[in-house]
C-alpha cells in the first residue's frame, strides 16, 4: 500500500472515531421558541398555570440557571411565596413590592433591585444582576407570559394564586358573575397545615421555625386575645407592632374561614410555657 | 498612548482619536454613545426583523452551506495567516545563526501558505455570494449600517496582503543575504501586521453578532465602528484564534513533512524532513499549550456577557459538544507526546529520561478518563432507580468542571515535562549548580501538581458555585509557573552545555502518523469549537438584536453536527492534498528523452 494511501486512511479512520462518538452521545434538537399566542378570553386559572409550568424551562429558559447547579436561587426547590417576603423583609431590600407577586414580578423586569446573596455579578458585591430582565431579548416575555409563570410559582408550592388573570381581573370577573374558580391548592385540614400552607412561618417564629422579619407567635397567645389574633390575620396592616415593617400580605381573600379558625385556636394557645 | 484611526460610522467615514489608556470598561450589554445628539436619534434605523419568508429557498439548507463555506475560509484563512508568523521567526533564527536548513525550511513552509491563499479567497468569495443570497436582510443590516465603510478597509487590506505576500516569497532569493535579508525580514514583519490586522477586523464581525456594541437595544447603530467594534469578546477571540491559527498552522505543515519523511528515498531527505516534522510539532503543541488559557479567558467574557449564553454553552444542549471537545484534545495530547517519546529515539543521551515517560502516559491517560466522564446521562427510570439517582455514586463528582479541570492542567503540566525532558535528552549539562537546579524543577512540579488537585477539589466541591470559577485562576497559575519557570531554568542550565549528537531520520515511520493525528484532530476541534461559538447565540443572527427566523434556526443533533464536521474536515484534507500535490508540482522538473529536444520533450513528440 502506498504511503497516500495508508496516510489517507489513517486520516479517515480517526476521522470517523471523532464522529462515532458523537452519536453515542444524547441527541437532542433545540427549538427556537414560538411566539405563543395567547387567547386570554378563554383562559382560566388552571390553564394560565399550565402556560407558565411551560414557559419556565421553554421561553424564559429560568431553568437554566434557576436550577440545583447553584448558579441562581433555584426557585423549584424553595417555596417562592415564603421566601419573597422573606426578601422584601431583608433590610437590603430597596424595591417597592408588598407582595410575592410584586416582588417575582420587579425581580423578572429589573432583577437589580434586589440580588440574593452570593448571586450577584463578579466584582458587584452583589449589587448587579446576572439576571437579563425577562421582558427584554432574548427571552422577551410579555406581560401575559410574566403572570403565568408568576402563577405558576405560586401554585407549585400550593399557595393561593393570587396573580391576577390578563386583562380581566379577579374583582372584575366576580362582578360580572363570571368567577373562575382559582387554581385552589386542598384546604387545610389542621393548623399546621394551614401555617405551612400561608407561609406564616417566613416571617414569624411559629412551630419549629425561627423568623425575626415578624413579631414572634411563640407566646402570642399571651399578648393577644382571640379577637386581636383574627384581626391581625384578617386586617395585618391595621396595626403594626412597633420595630416591624408593613410587609405582612393581605390573605383575607383567599384564607377559608375554617383555616382562619384553626390558627386562630393554635395561636392563641401559644403562650410561650409550652415546649 | 494616543492611537488615532479612520474611524469609520454605519454611515461613513469620521475622524476620531481616542487615548487608549482612556477606553471605558468594557461593555456588558449593548453599549451607547455619550455624543447622541436629538436629531441623531431621529435618524436612527432598527435592525431589521425578517420573517420566514424574507429567506430564499433554494432547496438544500441555507445553514450547512454557509457552514461549509464559512468553515472552509476559516481553515484556510488560518493556515495563511498562521504560517508567516512562525515562518518569519525560523527566517530569523536562520538568519541569526548563519544556518541556511532553517531559510531553506522556512521557504518551503511559504511554498505550500502560497498555494492555499489562492484556495482561502475562493472560498470567502463564495461564502460572501451565499451570505448575501440566503441572509439578505442580516447582510443588508450588517454591511451597509452597522459596519459601513470598515468593510472595504478590509478588502484594502486584502490586496495589501496579497501584495506583500508575493513579494516575500517570490523576493525571498532576491534578498537573502547581507542587509538585504533585513528588508526582507521587514517585508515578514509587514505581512504578518497586515494578516493579524485582517484577523481582527473580521474577528469584529463574530464578536458584534454575538456579543453586540455601539447599537441601541432596537439595533440602530448609535456609536462609532470603534464602539461597534470593541465589543466585550473581541479582544478574548482575537487572542484565542491568534493562538489556535499558529497551533494549526504547525500541525498541517507537520503533516506536509510527515507525508514528505514517510515518501523520502534517502538518508538525507529523511533527515531532512524528520526535521521539519519535530520543529512542526513543536511550533504547534508550543502554541496549543497557552490555548486552554486563553479559552477560559474567552468563555469568562461569554459569562460575564449573558450567563444565559455561558451556561448555554457550558451546562445545557451544547455541553455534550465538551465531552467531544475533551476527546479531540486528547487525542492532540496523546500524538504531541507519542511524537516527542518517538523522537527520543534520535539520540542516546535520551535513555537518562525514558523512565519519565510511562508515568507521563499514566497521567494523560487517566486525564483523558476523568475528562470524557459524563456528569449524567439519559437513563431509563429503571436505570435511575437501580443506579439511585441520575448521577453515578462513584463517578459522578468526575463529571464535573472542577474534576475536568484538574484533569486538563495535569495533562498540560505532564505534557511540558515531555517537552523538557525531550529538550534535554541531548544536552549533557556542565554548570556546577544543576543538581540544586534539578531539585528546585521537581519541587515546582511537585508544587504545581499538589495545588492544581488542592484548588480543584477544595474549590469545586466544598465551596459554592462562584468560588469554582476562580479555582481555575490558581490552576492556570500553577500551571503557567511550571512552563515559564521550566524555560527559563532550562535555558540558564543549557549555557555552555555539551550537546550529544542527534540522529534526524532516525525515527519510527509510525511515529510520523501522529503528525497526522494532530492536524485532523485540531481541524475537527477547530470546527467543532467554531459551532459551539457560533451557536450559543442559538436563534438570533445578532444576539437578542436580529431574530433568526429562518428554517435553520434551531440547534441541530450532535450526530448532524459530527457529520458536518467530518464533511468540512475531509474536504479541507482534499484540497490539502491538492495544495501539497501543486507545492512539489512546483519542484519537479522533466527530464528530456535522450535524442530529443527540449522542445520536443516537452511537446510530447516521440
Amino acid at each position: 500500500m502506498n504511503v497516500l494511501a495508508r496516510t489517507m486512511g489513517f486520516s479517515l479512520a480517526l476521522m470517523l472515531t471523532f464522529t462515532a462518538v458523537t452519536y453515542v452521545l444524547p441527541q437532542m434538537k433545540g427549538e427556537a421558541p414560538e411566539d405563543i399566542h395567547v387567547d386570554v378570553s378563554a383562559l382560566t386559572m388552571d390553564s394560565f398555570i399550565r402556560l407558565g409550568e411551560e414557559l419556565y424551562p421553554g421561553k424564559g429558559a429560568c431553568t437554566l440557571c434557576h436550577n440545583s447547579l447553584g448558579r441562581a436561587p433555584d426557585l423549584l426547590a424553595l417555596n417562592v411565596v415564603s421566601t419573597s417576603l422573606e426578601r422584601i423583609g431583608d433590610p437590603r431590600y430597596q424595591g417597592n413590592a408588598v407582595d410575592a407577586v410584586s416582588y417575582v414580578r420587579e425581580s423578572m423586569l429589573d432583577p437589580n433591585i434586589y440580588v440574593v446573596r452570593g448571586f450577584g455579578k463578579k466584582g458587584s458585591g452583589d449589587t448587579e444582576s446576572p439576571m437579563p430582565a425577562v421582558d427584554k431579548p432574548p427571552s422577551q416575555l410579555t406581560d401575559v407570559e410574566i403572570g403565568a409563570i408568576i402563577a405558576y410559582l405560586q401554585a407549585k408550592d400550593g399557595n393561593p394564586v393570587t396573580v391576577a388573570l390578563p386583562a380581566r381581573t379577579n374583582e372584575s370577573l366576580a362582578a360580572a358573575g363570571e368567577i373562575t374558580e382559582p387554581a385552589r391548592p386542598m384546604l387545610a385540614q389542621s393548623a399546621e397545615e394551614a401555617i405551612a400552607k400561608f407561609a406564616c412561618a417566613a416571617c414569624h417564629t411559629v412551630l419549629d421555625t425561627e423568623s425575626a422579619i415578624g413579631p414572634s407567635l411563640h407566646d402570642v397567645g399571651k399578648r393577644l386575645t382571640v379577637d386581636q389574633i383574627r384581626d391581625s390575620i384578617i386586617a395585618p396592616n391595621a396595626v403594626i407592632v412597633e420595630g416591624y415593617a408593613q410587609v405582612m400580605p393581605d390573605i383575607s381573600e383567599t384564607m377559608v374561614v375554617k383555616e382562619l379558625e384553626l390558627i386562630v385556636r393554635f395561636l392563641a394557645k401559644q403562650t410561650g410555657d409550652q415546649p | 498612548m494616543i492611537v488615532a484611526i479612520i474611524g469609520l460610522s454605519g454611515s461613513g467615514f469620521s475622524s476620531v482619536a481616542w487615548a487608549a489608556d482612556q477606553a471605558p470598561e468594557q461593555p456588558v450589554a449593548p453599549i451607547y454613545s455619550d455624543a447622541i445628539t436629538d436629531e441623531s436619534v431621529s435618524s436612527l434605523i432598527s435592525a431589521p426583523k425578517p420573517e420566514r419568508s424574507d429567506y430564499p429557498n433554494i432547496g438544500v439548507s441555507s445553514r450547512s452551506l454557509v457552514w461549509v463555506f464559512a468553515q472552509m475560509h476559516l481553515f484556510f484563512g488560518a493556515l495563511v495567516l498562521a504560517v508567516p508568523i512562525f515562518v518569519l521567526v525560523i527566517e530569523l533564527i536562520g538568519f541569526k545563526t548563519n544556518d541556511d536548513r532553517y531559510d531553506d525550511m522556512a521557504h518551503e513552509f511559504m511554498k505550500i501558505s502560497l498555494t492555499a491563499y489562492a484556495v482561502t479567497a475562493l472560498f470567502g468569495g463564495a461564502l460572501t455570494l451565499s451570505l448575501y443570497m440566503l441572509y439578505p436582510d442580516l447582510m443588508a443590516y450588517l454591511t451597509t449600517r452597522v459596519f459601513g465603510a470598515q468593510m472595504l478597509v478590509y478588502v484594502a487590506l486584502f490586496f495589501l496582503e496579497s501584495l506583500l505576500l508575493y513579494v516575500y516569497y517570490y523576493g525571498w532569493y532576491a534578498l537573502r543575504y547581507g542587509n538585504r535579508k533585513w528588508i526582507h525580514l521587514a517585508l515578514g514583519l509587514l505581512l504578518n501586521a497586515v494578516g493579524t490586522t485582517l484577523l481582527v477586523v473580521a474577528n469584529s464581525w463574530t464578536t458584534f453578532m454575538m456579543a453586540p456594541s455601539g447599537i441601541d437595544t432596537a439595533g440602530a447603530v448609535v456609536g462609532n465602528i470603534w464602539e461597534v467594534m470593541r465589543g466585550p469578546l473581541w479582544n478574548p477571540l482575537n487572542l484565542h484564534r491568534f493562538i489556535a491559527n499558529v497551533a494549526f498552522g504547525g500541525a498541517v505543515v507537520g503533516a506536509y513533512a510527515a507525508f514528505k519523511f514517510l515518501c523520502a528515498k534517502t538518508a538525507e531527505e529523511k533527515a531532512h524532513y524528520d526535521w521539519m516534522g519535530y520543529t512542526s510539532n513543536f511550533i504547534a503543541i508550543l502554541a496549543f499549550l497557552p490555548l486552554p488559557f486563553a479559552g477560559y479567558w474567552l468563555t469568562a467574557e461569554i459569562y460575564a456577557y449573558s450567563q444565559q449564553m455561558g451556561i448555554l454553552a457550558m451546562g445545557g444542549i451544547l455541553a455534550w459538544l465538551f465531552v467531544i471537545q475533551a476527546v479531540l484534545i486528547c487525542a492532540i495530547l496523546f500524538a504531541g507526546n507519542y511524537y516527542l517519546w518517538a523522537g527520543m529515539a534520535r539520540t542516546e543521551g535520551s535513555r537518562r529520561y525514558r523512565w519519565l515517560v510511562k508515568y507521563i502516559a499514566s497521567v494523560l491517560v487517566l486525564g483523558f478518563l476523568v475528562w470524557v466522564t459524563p456528569h449524567n446521562i439519559i437513563f431509563t427510570a429503571d436505570e435511575i432507580t437501580r443506579l439511585g439517582g441520575s448521577n453515578h455514586p462513584v463517578l459522578g463528582p468526575l463529571g464535573i468542571m472542577p474534576a475536568k479541570n484538574i484533569a486538563v492542567f495535569l495533562m498540560l503540566i505532564f505534557t511540558f515535562l515531555s517537552f523538557q525532558i525531550y529538550r534535554r535528552a541531548d544536552k549533557v549539562i556542565t554548570v556546577s549548580w544543576e543538581s540544586w537546579a534539578n531539585t528546585l524543577m521537581i519541587a515546582i512540579y511537585i508544587v504545581a501538581t499538589v495545588n492544581v488537585i488542592f484548588a480543584g477539589v477544595y474549590y469545586g466541591y466544598f465551596t459554592n458555585t462562584v468560588y469554582k470559577v476562580g479555582s481555575s485562576v490558581m490552576q492556570v497559575g500553577s500551571t503557567l509557573v511550571v512552563i515559564v519557570s521550566g524555560v527559563v531554568i532550562d535555558t540558564f542550565l543549557f549555557k555552555g552545555a555539551r550537546t550529544l549528537p542527534v540522529s534526524w531520520g532516525r525515527i519510527s515511520g509510525r511515529s510520523q502518523y501522529a503528525l497526522f493525528a494532530l492536524p485532523i484532530a485540531f481541524t475537527w476541534l477547530m470546527a467543532l469549537m467554531g459551532y459551539v461559538r457560533s451557536s450559543v447565540r442559538t436563534h438570533w443572527h445578532v444576539y437578542a438584536v436580529v431574530k433568526d427566523n429562518s428554517a435553520d434556526n434551531f440547534i441541530p443533533t450532535l450526530q448532524y453536527v459530527g457529520n458536518m464536521v467530518t464533511f468540512v474536515t475531509v474536504l479541507f484534507l482534499m484540497f490539502l492534498l491538492f495544495i501539497f500535490w501543486v507545492a512539489n508540482l512546483s519542484s519537479v522538473r522533466q527530464v528530456p528523452a535522450v535524442g530529443l529536444s527540449n522542445r520536443a520533450a516537452a511537446e510530447g513528440v516521440a
